[in-house]
C-alpha cells in the first residue's frame, strides 16, 4: 500500500514537472535554454548527417560515375547524330532553295523546255573551263543544247555520252557568243579568258556604252536563243586610235559555285559553217 | 599480270577525284594534276613496261573526260614517263628527290605542251598569264600532293609486285 503510493507521489511529481516545464516553455520563459539545447541537437544531427552523406557518396560514386560517363557518351553520340542531321537538312534546304529558283525560273520562261541536271565534276586541265553534268544522250541532251541557272547562261553542252554531257561554260577562253547590249541596243562578242573573266569586244566605237547595262545572248549566229542574260557592264575601255571599244562584264552567275543547272532541249542550234565564205578577197 | 590488271579501277578512280574534287582545289586559277603525279611515281617504282602500259591508259582516260585534244594529254605522260625512266638511272638512290624533279619537269612540259598547242589551234591563251596563273600554281599543288601520292604507290607497288627475297 505504501509503494502503491509512493509510485502514484512519484508520478504525479513527474507529470506536474514536465506540465511544468511544459508551460514555462510554452509561456516563453524557456526560450534561450531551449535555443540552446535545440541547436546543439541540430548541430550533433547535422554532422551525422553530413559524415553520413559523405560515407554514402564514398560508397556509392563509382557506379553513379560509371553510368553518368555512360549516359555522358550515348548524349555526346546523340548530340553528333544530330549535329548530321542537321547538316544534311542545311544541305537539302539548300538544295530546295536552288531547285525553288530554277522551277520559278522555267515557269517564268515557258517557252522552253528545260531538263534539270546536277553538276558531277569539272575539266581536268586547267587551261579549259568545262563543266560536267549527270544528264546525257539518255535523257535527250544532245551537242549543242544551251545551259542556264535562273540567274543566267551558263555555256552549252559540248560532248555527250549516254547518261553525262561536258559542257563549255561561257568563260572558256575558246568560247565566243554573240551578244546585244540592251540599253544601247547594239552588238557585240562575247570572250571568255584564262583567268575566268568576261570581256566584250567588238563595239562600235559610235555607241555609248555605259557600266550597268545589260548584256544579252543576241541569238545571232544560231548557238544560242536570244535574250538570255548574261551579266552587267562593270567597266568601259575606249581609245581613239582603236578600231572598237572593249568592256569587261561582271557576270551574273558564279561559275565557280554551279550545282544545279537547267538544260535548254528544244533548241537546236543552227550549224552556219556551210554558209561562210571559203575564200576572203 | 595484277599491276597491270590493277590499272584501270585505280586510274579510273584518279579520274574522278580529280574531275569531282582536285579540279575545285584552286590556287590562283590553278589546280593539281593528280593522274600526273600517280603516272610518276608509278614510273619511278615500278617497270618500264608497266609505266607506258599506264601512262597510255590514263591518257586515254583523262581525254575521254577533258575538252583537251586528245594527244596532249597522252604526249604529256608519255614524256613524264620517259622523264622518270631516265631520271630513275640517275636519282636512284634518293626516290622521293627524283619523285620532285620529274613531277617539276613534267608538269612544266606537260603544261607548255598544252599552251603553244591549244594556241595553234586557236584558243588565245596569253603566256604571261597562264604561266602566273596556271603553270607555276600547279607545279606547287603537284609537289604538294607528290608526297602522300608516293607513299600510296610505294604500298601499291610492294603489294602487287613484292621484292623478292635473294637466296
Amino acid at each position: 500500500m505504501r509503494n502503491l503510493f509512493g509510485r502514484s507521489l512519484q508520478t504525479t511529481i513527474i507529470f506536474l514537472l514536465v506540465a511544468g516545464i511544459l508551460v514555462l516553455a510554452f509561456g516563453g520563459y524557456l526560450g534561450s535554454a531551449s535555443r540552446g539545447l535545440g541547436g546543439s541537437l541540430v548541430g550533433v544531427q547535422t554532422w551525422f548527417a553530413t559524415r553520413f552523406a559523405a560515407i554514402q557518396d564514398f560508397l556509392a560514386a563509382p557506379r553513379d560515375i560509371a553510368a553518368l560517363r555512360q549516359r555522358n557518351a550515348e548524349l555526346e553520340a546523340e548530340v553528333s547524330s544530330l549535329q548530321g542531321q542537321v547538316i544534311e537538312l542545311q544541305q537539302k534546304v539548300d538544295e530546295t532553295e536552288i531547285l525553288a529558283a530554277l522551277v520559278d525560273f522555267s515557269r517564268a520562261n515557258p517557252v522552253s523546255t528545260y531538263k534539270g541536271a546536277a553538276v558531277v565534276g569539272r575539266d581536268p586541265s586547267p587551261f579549259l573551263h568545262y563543266i560536267i553534268i549527270n544528264r546525257g544522250s539518255n535523257d535527250g541532251i544532245l551537242r549543242g543544247m544551251p545551259v542556264v541557272t535562273n540567274q543566267g547562261l551558263i555555256g552549252r553542252v559540248d560532248a555527250v555520252i549516254a547518261d553525262a554531257a561536258r559542257v563549255q561554260l561561257v568563260t572558256d577562253p575558246a568560247s565566243a557568243i554573240n551578244v546585244r547590249l540592251q540599253n544601247a541596243d547594239t552588238d557585240a562578242v562575247l570572250v571568255g579568258s584564262v583567268t575566268g573573266d568576261l570581256s566584250l569586244e567588238m563595239i562600235s566605237q559610235e555607241v555609248n556604252v555605259e557600266p550597268g547595262d545589260i548584256v544579252l545572248t543576241s541569238g545571232l549566229g544560231g548557238g544560242y536563243p536570244p535574250d538570255l542574260i548574261i551579266g552587267q557592264i562593270s567597266n568601259v575601255r575606249k581609245r581613239d586610235y582603236e578600231l572598237f571599244q572593249q568592256a569587261t562584264i561582271q557576270p551574273a552567275v558564279d561559275y565557280s559555285r554551279l550545282e544545279i543547272v537547267l538544260v535548254i532541249t528544244n533548241f537546236t542550234p543552227v550549224d552556219i559553217q556551210p554558209l561562210a565564205p571559203l575564200n576572203t578577197p | 599480270m595484277l599491276r597491270n590488271l590493277i590499272a584501270f579501277p585505280l586510274l579510273a578512280l584518279v579520274v574522278i577525284v580529280q574531275s569531282a574534287v582536285v579540279s575545285r582545289m584552286t590556287l590562283l586559277s590553278g589546280y593539281a594534276d593528280l593522274m600526273l603525279v600517280f603516272l610518276a611515281a608509278w614510273a619511278l617504282k615500278a617497270d618500264a613496261e608497266s609505266a607506258w602500259l599506264w601512262a597510255v591508259l590514263g591518257g586515254t582516260m583523262v581525254s575521254f573526260v577533258s575538252g583537251m585534244p586528245w594527244f596532249i594529254d597522252m604526249t604529256g605522260y608519255l614524256l613524264v614517263v620517259l622523264l622518270a625512266q631516265i631520271l630513275k638511272q640517275r636519282i636512284w638512290q634518293a626516290p622521293l628527290l627524283a619523285t620532285f624533279s620529274v613531277i617539276f619537269l613534267g608538269t612544266l612540259s606537260m603544261d607548255v605542251l598544252s599552251l603553244v598547242v591549244l594556241n595553234v589551234l586557236g584558243t588565245p591563251l596569253p603566256f604571261g598569264d597562264s604561266l602566273g596563273l596556271i603553270v607555276l600554281p600547279r607545279v606547287l599543288l603537284n609537289l604538294l600532293f607528290s608526297v602522300p601520292v608516293y607513299a600510296v604507290i610505294r604500298d601499291l607497288a610492294q603489294w602487287v609486285s613484292p621484292v623478292k627475297e635473294v637466296e
